[in-house]
């Protein structure tokens, strides 16, 4: 690779050709703030469209400052970053954002967590000038069932339009009106509802600002809890315990199950449950499916859907009803863990305590934002009372935690409670990409060639990439598995379907970078893809560690289908398991 | 083929149509049929005259009387006297402001005297709906000499070798471009031209396409031959409906002769052009903005590099010229880049093409060598200032340029002199201002006019020219403080410095300019809430002059809002709280009793 010297702030570095001068100052440990710019290196994610000109420096014999963020290093280039030429300019720009942002921060969901007010601080703005006759931009609120939008602050970053529409193929967000304007949204300034929109969070999680955030059910929460007529039992989802600790000052990576339930059970939740018992439950139902459909297929029959496609990712089940509504009854029919755990919570489990179902409430702890839109879908509903009745974000458990003046650090490590809170090794890796199927791998094996795996980590099927293939011996039968994370890389999954190219007998497809781990609910990880990293980590130590490792080993489960369901795939089990999906391409109306 | 005896050229401009010259090529040519001479007189609508201020033009060839404003019901009387008595219209001449007398050649108007017409050769004398008057005058003998005679490489030698410069604003060498996107090697590369004029008041472009569509076409395919590309692209805004037109008219009889699409005048050569129309945002102007339009994405720019040469439209090597940059292209390949360089200054090279507008004489379409001044410009070619009014500033380069005054009159126009006078050339809008010109209202203007255009996507554009805009109307409302000034100052320097593209490095440019030239007006706005020209409203006071005021109520009587009030033989008064200065009362007013402070 080519070379490229060049002096920064005084400094002589030798750079790869094609670095960027921001890059390039990293190396030397100058850290030139950016606002608009993101970089997830590890997802071949970036972000530079270079509009916010925080991150302008000064270089020797060019007229005008340079934004660092897209700028490439020269041979013999002189670079100053901080003369007071350039951090006049910084801190005018900064104050120009300012002047067309919000001043609500005392109240705003992103406070404490935001990139423009840290910038502000960094900057050491004081004062607006001219704040008093500044006109301020101002837009509709859209509420969605999962996201809200306020694009009063919004500050053209462009990040969640590209999170929408490369990384996710989705289209959409992206920037409308002119100049003072210009905002970014769905076309024709329509609501989330009205568009392509998944829910799936990604633009959730990279917003700098307050613009983009959470439909927030705290409030729900609480009230639930102190309804002294009602029982409330909570599920977590198997990612968020490798994520919350960040909220409370933990490294990333850190796993805080324990301390999670006991935080749960101080806040007064009756039953503390685990989501990862419905993930062994999915790969029951998944996994016998799946088996059915392959030995359909392996006996000739022709009309047999394959591959067959995970199905408890909402936002990915969101994509498909929109973009391949014609291949709605390839996906399994299997619900997601959450309505799987809310169905049994409101059936099996309230016979079980003798409590009727209207006075048990479903709380359910999600990575996800979609899992709030998949919460209020009608067919998860029983006489309009659903099966799960708030679901919340990682970030939403932390406030409440917080709320009730607990620390995570502090609380003792305790247990789920029986029998919902159960669960299996391979329950546990349902949030991270490849988890599912593996989990799906590990228990479909034992029960198709009646032998006992003798290694139950299939690391073929881990990793970051975007798409995966690995095939397993099936004692004998090669089974060809496909890995996809990010609805982009689902989109060429299933045009390959569709042209009848694909190799693959089955398919696993999560919305966000990673699986659940980087969900649109999670701690905000400010274009860190390390911490994604460290989650998933996370996700498999907590697997390695766990006694049971197979979800048809779960003792609960196991029991659950001789006293409730009978087998998997029976009438029963698909009544209360399985769902059907619905064409949404021409759901898009101008509101 | 008839052989025409005299020719009756009658101006096609959008201008000029507006005011009837369809129906006075209809009534001309009735006229004639009248009198039997059809097929000795010819009737052709032709392109812009550029004498625009006394349209609608009629020009006889080939004694080269020059009719102005002329009405549909003239043409009887033209037919009659000229055409069959041989004597000329005498008050349909133009009139020389100086001694009152007609001009009866327009070559000894002052308007044309000192233009030399390469880009517009063609405008005014040709039809531009037929393909053979183009090729009458030299018409794609350029793209023939280039196809036979000359190398790629040879036709990109003599564009960098003419020295002409990019007439779209920036002024880059456009042989050096052509250079660059001829080595960049791609399976296809494409020629865009850029039409998307959009600087306030310049009309250019327009004038050219309407008037002269082929010269265009065929300088396309000659950048296409140099840079090896087989596709253009003309991006046009679609409020041009007859440039639109009339290229299509073009597009259609250049490959009805062979002169676009495969195998051009027997030599292999393959090249064919599209146009693309956009909605009429100023920013796609700029290139990658133009570019990301036409790929039907949002138009916004993109940081450069890479440059459209290296990746451009759908990301092949892209050349980006303006029309007036590829009207010169022709000339160049036939008269020879040494033709061409010795016209103009050392460093920039031909003519340039000016469209007049504001307070002048003549407003219209000139085109001048480089190097001629402001002033010539100004009082010789432009008549000097309406209504006996004094010359106060020139803007050039429309938003992006700035305000130059009567000590850069004698600065000969060119690049870099603009430049360093602290405007630019721009596309070639040039607007006279005189005494009532507020230059702090001029400079709102141009900032309203920014806002508007900005796309959006850097913040310093999107938010601090709003933010400049705000702050001049405090000042020309007289609610600013000195210090204000202090600020406006550096919101200015700090947009030009961090912008992302062109728009925003040069939109605060009016208020530089203007600051630095009228400071004291900008001072008397904000000190003695006082708009020295008298255009600020907000500043202004009517007031009834006691000793004139004879109390006979017709201001009180004209008045819209009932603020003036008094008795019959009284004197009256206006109420500062009600009156909204709309100047009606001082229309009225007979005795000179109201007066504004």
């Amino acid at each position: 690779m080519e070379k490229v010297k060049l002096t920064i702030d005084d400094k002589l570095i030798e750079v790869e050709k094609g670095t960027t001068i921001h890059k390039a100052a990293k190396e030397l440990g100058i850290d030139i703030p950016v606002l608009c710019y993101m970089n997830l290196e590890d997802l071949g994610i970036e972000n530079k469209p270079g509009g916010c000109r925080i991150c302008v420096v000064e270089v020797e014999g060019r007229n005008n400052l340079a934004p660092s963020c897209s700028t490439n290093v020269q041979e013999g280039m002189v670079v100053h970053t901080h003369t007071m030429r350039v951090i006049n300019a910084r801190r005018t720009v900064m104050e120009f954002i300012l002047s067309d942002h919000p001043k609500d921060c005392l109240t705003c969901a992103k406070s404490g967590n935001c990139e423009l007010q840290d910038m502000a601080v960094k900057l050491g703005v004081r004062e607006i000038p001219g704040q008093e006759y500044a006109e301020m931009s101002e837009y509709k609120m859209d509420f969605s069932p999962s996201i809200i939008r306020d694009l009063d602050k919004c500050i053209m970053c462009r990040r969640c339009e590209m999170m929408c529409n490369e990384f996710q193929t989705v289209g959409a967000l992206s920037a409308f009106n002119r100049g003072f304007e210009s905002a970014v949204g769905p076309a024709f300034e329509m609501d989330l509802e009205y568009s392509t929109c998944t829910y799936c969070g990604q633009c959730v999680a990279v917003c700098p600002t307050g613009a983009l955030t959470e439909k927030d059910h705290t409030r729900d929460v609480i009230n639930a809890l102190s309804d002294p007529t009602k029982t409330v039992v909570v599920q977590t989802a198997p990612a968020v315990r490798a994520a919350l600790g960040e909220e409370f000052g933990l490294e990333a990576g850190t796993s805080v199950t324990g301390e999670m339930v006991a935080a749960l059970r101080r806040l007064g939740f009756d039953h503390v449950f685990d989501t990862d018992f419905a993930a062994d439950l999915t790969i029951m139902e998944e996994g016998t499916e799946l088996l059915g459909r392959l030995t359909a297929h392996l006996n000739g029959d022709k009309d047999v859907k394959l591959p067959i496609l995970t199905s408890c990712c909402p936002a990915w089940v969101n994509f498909f009803e929109h973009n391949f509504p014609e291949m709605k009854d390839i996906p399994s029919s299997a619900r997601s863990p959450q309505q799987m755990f809310g169905s049994i919570a409101k059936t099996y489990f309230a016979d079980k305590i003798n409590v009727k179902r209207e006075d048990l409430v479903v709380v359910s702890i999600m990575p996800c934002l979609a899992k709030k839109y998949e919460a209020q879908r009608d067919e998860f509903k029983v006489d309009g009372n659903p099966d799960v009745d708030f679901s919340i974000s990682t970030r939403e458990l932390a406030h409440l935690i917080k709320a009730a003046n607990l620390d995570l650090n502090t609380l003792p490590k305790e247990d789920f409670d029986k029998p919902l809170g159960e669960s299996s090794g391979a329950a546990v890796i349902f949030g991270v990409t490849g988890g599912v199927i593996e989990a799906a791998v590990r228990t479909a094996y034992e029960i198709q060639t009646s032998k006992k795996l003798e290694k139950i980590d299939f690391e073929e099927l881990r990793g970051i990439d975007g798409i995966r293939k690995a095939t397993v011996d099936f004692d004998g039968i090669p089974i060809n598995i496909g890995i996809a994370h990010g609805l982009g890389n689902a989109r060429k999954m299933l045009e390959d379907i569709k042209a009848g190219k694909s190799e693959f007998h089955a398919i696993e497809i999560m919305a966000c970078p990673g699986g659940c781990i980087g969900g649109g609910g999670q701690p905000i990880h400010h274009g860190d893809s390390s911490i994604l990293k460290a989650r998933t980590k996370a996700i498999y130590a907590e697997d390695a560690g766990k006694p049971i490792r197979k979800s048809h080993e779960n003792p609960y489960i196991i029991k659950l289908y001789e006293e409730f369901l009978g087998k998997p795939m029976s009438e029963k089990a698909h009544h209360l398991l399985h769902t059907g999906y619905f064409d949404k391409s021409n759901k898009i109306e101008i509101s | 083929m008839t052989k025409y005896k005299m020719y009756l050229l009658v101006c096609g401009g959008t201008g000029c149509r507006a005011s009837a010259s369809d129906s006075i090529v209809e009534n001309l040519k009735q006229e004639l049929e009248t009198k039997g001479l059809q097929d000795e007189v010819q009737v052709l609508m032709t392109g812009c005259f550029g004498f625009c201020e006394k349209g609608p033009i009629v020009k006889v060839q080939p004694d080269n009387t020059f009719y102005t404003q002329v009405k549909p019901e003239d043409c009887a009387e033209i037919i009659e006297e000229h055409i069959v008595k041989g004597r000329k219209v005498n008050r349909l001449l133009y009139e020389d402001p100086e001694n009152k007398k007609h001009i009866e050649d327009s070559k000894h108007m002052n308007f044309y005297k000192k233009q030399i017409r390469i880009a517009l050769r063609n405008c005014g004398f040709i039809d531009p709906e037929n393909v053979d008057e183009y090729i009458a005058r030299d018409g794609y003998s350029a793209l023939g000499k280039c196809l036979s005679e000359l190398t790629p490489k040879d036709v990109v030698d003599q564009i960098k070798e003419s020295g002409l410069r990019g007439r779209g604003g920036g002024g880059f060498p456009t042989g050096l471009k052509w250079e660059i996107a001829a080595k960049n090697e791609a399976d296809q590369k494409y020629v865009v031209c850029n039409a998307d004029e959009g600087d306030p008041g310049a009309f250019m472009d327009r004038s050219i396409l309407e008037g002269d569509p082929h010269a265009v076409l065929e300088a396309m395919a000659i950048c296409g031959y140099s840079m090896g590309a087989t596709k253009g692209l003309i991006y046009i805004r679609a409020e041009y409906p007859l440039a639109i037109k009339r290229l299509k008219i073009a597009l259609e009889q250049a490959r009805e002769y062979g002169l676009l699409g495969t195998d051009i005048l027997g030599t292999g050569f393959e090249f064919d052009i599209e146009i693309r129309y956009g909605a009429g945002a100023f920013v796609c102007g700029e290139e990658t903005s133009l570019i990301h339009s036409m790929e039907g994405l949002r138009g916004e720019p993109t940081i450069k590099p890479p440059y459209p040469a290296e990746k451009g439209y759908l990301g092949k090597p892209t050349n980006v010229n303006n029309v007036e940059t590829y009207a010169n292209i022709t000339a160049i390949i036939n008269k020879g880049a040494n033709w061409f360089n010795k016209i103009g200054t050392e460093k920039s090279k031909g003519t340039k093409v000016f469209a007049l507008a504001g307070k002048i004489n003549n407003v219209g379409l000139i085109e001048v060598p480089m190097g001629t001044t402001l002033r010539e410009v100004i009082f010789e070619i432009g008549g000097g200032i309406k209504d006996g009014k004094k010359f106060k500033a020139v803007q050039t380069g429309g938003p992006s340029g700035g305000c130059l005054t009567e000590k850069h009159l004698d600065t000969p126009i060119d690049f870099d002199n603009l430049l360093a006078a602290g405007s630019m050339m721009g596309s070639g809008g040039m607007i006279v201002m005189d005494e009532d010109n507020c230059m702090v209202a001029t400079a709102k203007f141009y900032l309203d006019f920014t806002v508007e255009e900005s796309c959006g996507k850097c913040s310093p554009c999107r938010i601090g020219n709003k933010r400049l805009y705000e702050l001049l109307d405090r000042i020309t409302q007289g609610k600013a403080e000195m210090e204000d000034l202090q600020r406006l100052r550096n919101m200015c320097y700090v947009i030009k410095d961090t912008s992302l593209c062109g728009l925003g490095q040069t939109s605060p440019n009016p208020i530089l300019s203007t600051l630095d030239n009228f400071w004291d007006e900008y001072v008397a706005h904000i000190t003695d809430h006082k708009c020295p020209a008298g255009q600020c409203k907000d500043l202004m006071k009517y007031e009834v002059v006691e000793e004139n005021c004879v109390g006979c109520t017709a201001c009180a009587r004209v008045c819209p809002v009932g603020a003036i009030s008094g008795d019959k033989k009284q004197t009256h008064y206006i109420d500062p709280a009600i009156c909204i200065k709309c100047g009606a009362c001082e229309e009225r007013c007979k005795f000179d009793a109201i007066i504004v402070k």
